[in-house]
């Protein structure tokens, strides 16, 4: 090969990307909706459940459309699953906001409007955050918590 | 009375007062040879004359006395050319791989200022002078001029590169990796070995993103090694961050990538230098999604270092540049870029 003073900066070959790539629809498409807070039950056993809606075109989700109710102690216990099996660095969820459960607060406590849109958006990041990483989304417990109607404490956990 | 004078000329050169001298040494080709910049342990930039591989080195000791008219005695004036490995967990020492002696005059005494030559014939250079994280290796000439109490000595620093030629066979490195059902791509950069005023010139071909990525660069690390056995200590550096793309690719995308080296400090590859240190170079691909995750492939290339060659003229060299960039629809490709198999 002869030595030259110019440097060989040529692009290498490439295949042309196909129309459909180009512009067809991502393949990464993952959008997790938390709205719709509703409280439910009477007195001091009052709790706010969620809508947790789940739109996607993961091949790794079985449902490409969900929807399901879950509450603040649901996050926690998926929170906790994660933490013990899988091998990720799990989001921190909004506050347990245990001051807000005490009698004789000036509001509404744990029922206050603005706190619970503050815990709303916070569960929302979370569960957005933790969906869209691979070493989660082979955990039982997510596919459990998106996409089956309720939460089975006694199952058994492990990858899909 | 003589063992009454011994102790007063002791007690001379103890405070100074007995004869003493300074060495200078100065290279016979000092107007002529190249120097060579060489980054000291604490940072600072300095020249030295540069030396390659089995060139002599030759030049003058000038022993200079502080007061004329007085003797200054020795036990003998010599001359060595050393190349030494330090390193810095074991200061004590010094791993000398070359020694060369000459011995410029017997026991005796100056009775005035003079001037040594010397020449080192030849010398054997098998290694680049290299100032590291936790090692360095020099090369230098010591004159030295032996006394009973203490010796007078004089250092001269010097560069040497170690040069090879294009290499006969360097392959492109060419992988394809990813994560299951997550992201697949093929990256090909188009050889393995590089010179350090090279260029990498590469893709990254997209086969599969389901993750939402929000850019890509490529890291060159430099990792230095040192020790043996149990006690191999890694010193990583990353001595460049360049982003080849800004935003989120989808499948069959194809992005290109071309590195220039000469704007970054590096030296050639050296692999178990002495059986004491190695300096290895790695380019890491990675990107980083929109949630920060990183996800890399980390793949070793050879830097080696190019002799400067003569310029051609300039129409030669605007020739040779206009031609690359009419062939970039030209499916022909000079033989470096073959398909051969990628080193792993």
């Amino acid at each position: 090969m002869t030595e030259s003073a110019v440097a060989d900066t040529r692009r290498l070959n490439s295949k042309p990307q196909d129309l459909t790539d180009a512009y067809g629809p991502p393949s990464n498409f993952l959008e997790i909706d938390v709205y719709d807070p509703q409280i439910i039950g009477v007195g001091r056993s009052r709790y706010t459940t969620y809508e947790v809606r789940m739109r996607t075109n993961l091949p790794i989700f079985k449902l490409k459309d969900s929807c399901v109710r879950r509450r603040y102690s649901d996050f926690e216990w998926l929170k906790n699953e994660l933490e013990r099996d899988s091998k990720i660095v799990v989001p921190p969820l909004p506050g347990k906001a245990l001051k807000r459960q005490l009698p004789f607060r000036g509001d509404e406590g744990l029922f206050e409007e603005s706190f619970i849109e503050e815990r709303r958006s916070g569960l929302e990041q979370f569960i957005n955050r933790i969906a869209g990483h691979p070493l989660a989304q082979n955990e039982r417990c997510l596919h459990m918590f998106l996409q089956e109607e309720s939460i089975d404490r006694n199952y058994i956990p492990g990858k899909v | 009375s003589g063992l009454f004078v011994q102790i007063i000329i002791t007690a001379m050169s103890f405070f100074g007062f007995g004869q003493s001298a300074d060495i200078d040494i100065v290279l016979n080709d000092a107007e002529t040879r190249k120097k060579a910049e060489h980054k000291s342990e604490d940072g600072r930039k300095d020249k030295y004359f540069l030396f390659y591989d089995g060139e002599t080195v030759s030049g003058k000791v000038n022993v200079t006395l502080k007061y004329p008219g007085k003797r200054l005695e020795h036990n003998g004036i010599k001359i060595e050319f050393i190349g030494q490995i330090e390193l810095y967990y074991d200061r004590g020492n010094h791993h000398e791989f070359v020694s060369l002696v000459k011995d410029l005059a017997r026991p005796g005494e100056l009775t005035q200022s003079q001037t040594f030559d010397f020449e080192f014939t030849h010398v054997e250079k098998p290694y680049e002078s290299y100032t590291g994280q936790n090692v360095k290796l020099r090369y230098f000439l010591r004159a030295t001029v032996s006394r009973r109490l203490n010796d007078i000595s004089k250092e001269l620093d010097i560069v040497v590169h170690t040069l090879s030629t294009y290499p006969e066979l360097n392959s492109s490195i060419k992988m394809e990796v990813g994560i299951e059902d997550c992201l697949h791509i093929e990256f090909e950069y188009n050889k393995s070995k590089y010179h350090l005023k090279d260029v990498i010139v590469g893709k990254i071909y997209f086969l599969l993103v389901r993750i939402k990525i929000r850019h890509m660069e490529i890291d060159i690390i430099k990792r230095e090694t040192t020790g043996t056995g149990p006690n191999v200590y890694h010193e990583n550096d990353t001595i460049a961050k360049y982003e080849i793309m800004d935003g989120a690719p989808v499948r069959g995308e194809s992005i290109p990538i071309r590195l220039f080296l000469a704007g970054y400090e590096m030296t050639p590859t050296m692999r178990d230098i002495n059986k004491k240190f190695s300096v290895r170079y790695y380019l890491n691909l990675v990107l980083i999604d929109e949630e920060e995750r990183r996800y890399f492939k980390q793949q070793e290339i050879t830097l080696w270092r190019k002799g400067d060659i003569v310029r051609k003229s300039m129409s030669h060299q605007a020739a040779i540049a206009s031609q690359r960039f009419e062939g970039s629809s030209n499916p022909e490709r000079s033989q470096s870029q073959s398909n051969e198999e990628g080193d792993s």
